[in-house]
């Protein structure tokens, strides 16, 4: 009996297996054929040879250094304001408001039915009031890019806030006790530190990758920045879009190692799944 | 999914205020999101609404409206909500594939951390850089076409679809499949072995334990997912500009042909009455999406 | 690293260079500075060139709006109005369109980041003369009446012929327009832009229209030539970047003739064809905003455009400039850069505003159906 269930086990985990990697050769051929075909544009000389000049040529424009770190520190003011405003937002609304969920999961996702160029003509107004009495500054647009991540990192969050039991833990900490910023921070934070993390990704990479409203309220961001140095070369704008690219992958990657933590449950979850045959191996 | 304010799960919060009745200051918790939103999304789509209802002499008018029949923008409308339909569709059924595939590995594994910083890459990617990737790649002077073409096999014999709304349905793939992994991944994460094992203890098998278990639990997350791809394909601009320029056929590139036009077509009261009837008609899936959840809750 | 300053954008700051300092009142050097550049119509209203200059400089920043490097040559333009003055240009919205850019100073004018001077087409240039201030420059006398506003609120800058760019190594040799119709052309025919919103289309469709016998009055046969391209499986519907024509996707663009010369730089074997029965000019303008954060820099700008150094630029970009014909009279245009530009036999024809309102009516209403 036992053996025949561990070799069900074997056949489930292969099966997985092979599923597995079908499934990423499958992504990894359709996601890297393209950004293949743009390195090999920018690496190709008029006449066909193969060049670095391009890319060589990417440090030499003066503008850039200084819209890269405009466009990090907006990235980071961003992330920060999206959480803060957002995740205890959503915990207070699961346990106290339920009826209100609707409301704003739909006022959530309201910037993504309006197209940023308009939703930056009904900018314009609050724009100018804020750059006659408040500040000229480009990190202003931070205000407005908090908007733009609503609806990505909300449906993160909210899966994972989805994922656990949001009212137990709460009664659970508040009847040993501890303050709401306890609760928030060290009861429900860390566990949905992953759906977090993902909600800091997608801002940040919408943050790097923001060209519209920066551009129409005369902002010189990095991907302002970038369409000037495409109009002066074609190997050169492509050169620049894949460093560009894989600028915030590196970036991104530095902020999962940061990010990510341990957790017990999936270690149980990948054994789990995987059958007592490869809890053996692991 | 319990009610709140049930005796069981009273708190401390929301101790009775004034004489003894439950005065509950609950909703101020909500406060801050919604003075925030309110100001930097209600304020500019109302700016928008009354502008739409405006026309080049600031006098009240209606006739932006009545332009919407206007038959190209029947067209955009219904092309585009199929097509963000289809990739909203695909995307999610592809991207809960691949985050499934990627949540089935070690948690800790250097594979996860690298596609989840990949997929937060590339859900951003878009606009004149991604058209170009694929035109560079699949294009009529690209590699692989080129190659195809050289072993016989030419797929644009017919058309040249690439240019074309099913040549945007799949580029469109390229950044909805990465945004599913993203926003779909917390929800497989909620997936608890003990129920995998119990569906099994219960005689159950794989298909079992995914049409009664794991199925109605992660389709809520799923369905919520599809809303917010349809959202993003709908109101995408930039790349289907840079692969489709002639002919507008996405609503977005309508209304920038409207508010940017330097031949004079330019309509600034028109371009927003069409961004008031995607706000519509994504409230309307929105709605739909709403009732749908209500019907599956009923099932648990 | 400080970041909040005005002056960080400093990489672009293009110097505008003197241009006649003809109508200077006080000679030379003087303390007099120009106090009042907001409403100076001329140089002499601020009290001379060198006044204009020290009150440029004294504002030290000039704001321009969709000029992107390979226009034309501006490139070099911006460097050298810097290189000259010292004043540190900030460059916005490099695609923009003309309209993008009156949008700009309706709704940011009165900002410090607002436009100083805008590069429209003619169409948005006389449907906006509110938000213009009228200045002359030092040169205005060089420029014919039929390509200036009396007053000065706008002025042509610079403009060419509309033209088909081709790759010789990948299509055959264009000798007529119908030759696109050949099987050799099939999903390579690409227009800059899309008629309903770029200048720069309409006029390629009015181009058309005119090789197919077609008069400026009536842009159906231009239309109708695109709509018989479509079907014969030749016109590519993507948009024609530099990175597509250097790629090969897109090599045949209908284009101005000088922006079709830029890509000689990425496509040695580059060839520009003007029709001679279809020599259809276009001219952009040149405005001051009203509300310009800058207006004396503004001024000095439009000095140093009209100068003999900033057109000669132009020259080198291969466009037309304005006073072309004037300076070749007086002999200060620079003859290399002239011997350059593509060869023009026949009659130039111009669209005018009706013209332009009739043609733009008719393909907003025909275009999207002719090459569904």
């Amino acid at each position: 009996m036992a053996v025949a269930a561990r070799s069900i086990q074997r056949t489930r985990w292969i099966k997985l297996q092979v599923f597995r990697y079908v499934v990423f050769l499958l992504a990894a051929i359709f996601f890297l054929v393209p950004l293949g075909a743009m390195v090999e544009f920018s690496t190709r000389a008029n006449d066909g040879s193969r060049t670095l000049d391009y890319w060589m040529a990417i440090p030499s424009y003066p503008d850039l250094t200084g819209a890269i770190v405009a466009s990090l520190q907006l990235a980071v003011i961003t992330s920060i304001v999206m959480l803060v405003l957002l995740v205890p937002t959503m915990v207070w609304v699961r346990l106290k408001l339920p009826r209100l969920t609707r409301i704003i999961e739909f006022m959530s996702l309201l910037p993504l039915t309006i197209p940023a160029i308009v939703l930056v003509v009904g900018l314009f107004p609050m724009y100018i009031w804020l750059n006659n009495n408040l500040s000229d500054s480009i990190l202003t647009l931070s205000l407005a890019y908090v908007v733009l991540v609503l609806p990505y990192c909300y449906r993160a969050i909210d899966a994972g806030l989805g994922a656990i039991d949001v009212k137990t833990l709460t009664e659970a900490a508040r009847s040993l006790g501890a303050s709401w910023f306890t609760v928030m921070w060290r009861v429900i934070v860390p566990n949905i530190s992953n759906a977090i993390l993902n909600a800091t990704l997608l801002s940040v990479a919408l943050v790097l990758g923001e060209y519209t409203i920066a551009n129409n309220l005369l902002y010189n961001n990095l991907q302002v920045e970038l369409v000037h140095l495409a109009r002066d070369n074609a190997g050169v704008s492509i050169a620049v879009a894949v460093a560009a690219l894989l600028f915030a992958f590196a970036l991104l990657v530095v902020l999962a190692f940061v990010g990510g933590r341990p957790r017990r449950v999936h270690k149980e979850l990948a054994t789990n799944l995987a059958g007592p045959l490869a809890a053996s191996q692991t | 999914m319990t009610v709140a304010g049930s005796p069981a799960v009273t708190t401390n919060v929301g101790r009775p205020f004034l004489g003894g009745r439950r005065f509950s200051l609950d909703w101020v918790g909500a406060v801050p999101y919604l003075v925030y939103v309110g100001l930097f999304l209600i304020l500019p789509s109302v700016i928008i609404g009354i502008g739409a209802l405006l026309d080049a002499n600031n006098a009240f008018t209606l006739d932006n409206f009545r332009n919407l029949s206007r038959s190209y923008v029947v067209k955009a409308t219904i092309d585009t909500t199929v097509l963000s339909a289809i990739t909203a569709f695909l995307g999610a059924v592809f991207g809960a594939l691949l985050a499934y595939a990627i949540v089935t590995g070690s948690p800790n594994g250097i594979l996860r951390r690298l596609t989840i910083s990949a997929s937060g890459v590339l859900a951003q990617f878009g606009g004149v850089t991604l058209a170009f990737a694929f035109i560079a790649s699949i294009g009529p002077a690209g590699f692989v076409y080129l190659f195809a073409q050289a072993h016989g096999f030419d797929f644009y014999k017919q058309d040249l679809w690439l240019f074309e709304i099913p040549g945007l349905d799949l580029v469109y793939l390229y950044f909805q499949i990465p945004l599913m992994v993203l926003v779909f991944l917390p929800a497989l994460d909620g997936i608890k072995p003990q129920w995998r094992e119990a569906a099994e203890s219960l005689g159950g098998n794989t298909w079992h334990y995914w049409r009664h278990v794991a199925g109605p639990l992660l389709f809520p997350a799923f369905l919520g997912s599809v809303l917010l791809l349809f959202a993003n394909a709908f109101s995408a601009y930039a790349t289907a500009n840079a692969l489709i320029n002639q002919g507008q056929p996405v609503l977005a590139q309508q209304i920038a042909g409207a508010l940017s036009s330097e031949v004079g077509a330019y309509e600034p009261g028109f371009a927003k009455a069409i961004a008031i009837e995607m706000i519509i008609i994504v409230t309307l899936v929105t709605v739909l999406y709403t009732l749908l959840q209500r019907r599956t809750a009923r099932w648990l | 690293m400080k970041l909040g300053s005005f002056t960080r954008h400093l990489g672009l700051a293009v110097v505008a260079v003197f241009v006649v300092a003809a109508c200077g009142n006080t000679g030379g050097g003087g303390a007099a500075s120009c106090s009042a550049a907001k409403t100076a119509k001329s140089a002499a209203d601020c009290g001379g060139m060198d006044a204009l200059v020290k009150a440029a400089q004294a504002e030290g920043k000039l704001n321009v709006i969709a000029l992107p490097r390979d226009w034309a040559n501006y490139g070099a333009i911006l460097d050298g109005f810097h290189a000259k003055y010292g004043i540190a240009i900030t460059s916005d919205n490099p695609d923009g369109s003309s309209q993008q850019e009156v949008d700009a100073i309706k709704q940011l004018g009165s900002t410090s980041r607002g436009p100083d001077v805008v590069d429209v087409g003619m169409a948005v240039a006389l449907a906006n003369t509110n938000l213009f201030a009228p200045y002359k420059v030092a040169t205005w006398g060089d420029v014919l009446d039929s390509q200036k506003e009396p007053t000065g609120l706008w002025i042509q800058d610079y403009g060419g012929f509309m033209s088909i760019g081709y790759d010789s190594s990948k299509v055959p040799e264009i000798k007529s327009i119908d030759d696109l119709f050949g099987s050799q052309f099939k999903g390579k025919v690409a227009l800059n832009g899309n008629p309903k919103q770029a200048n720069a289309a309409l006029n390629g469709v009015m181009m058309a229209n005119l090789a197919e016998g077609g008069s400026l009055d009536d842009v159906s046969k231009g239309v109708d030539f695109f709509k018989r391209l479509k079907v014969a499986g030749n016109f590519s519907k993507t948009q024609a970047t530099t990175a597509t024509v250097k790629n090969g996707t897109t090599p045949v663009v209908f284009d101005w003739d000088y922006l079709s010369a830029g890509h000689g730089k990425d496509v040695p074997t580059w060839k520009v064809f003007v029709p001679s029965n279809a020599i259809l000019g276009g001219y952009y303008a040149q405005a001051v905003s009203k509300d310009a954060p800058h207006p004396a820099a503004a001024r000095l700008w439009e000095e140093y455009l009209y100068s003999d150094e900033g057109q000669n630029l132009w020259l080198k970009g291969l466009a037309r400039p304005v006073r072309q014909k004037a300076m070749t009279d007086k002999g200060t245009v620079d003859s290399v850069a002239a011997g350059k530009l593509p060869p023009v036999n026949g009659t130039p024809q111009f669209m005018s505003d009706a013209q332009s309102t009739a043609a733009k009516n008719y393909v907003v209403a025909h275009w999207d159906a002719a090459i569904a």
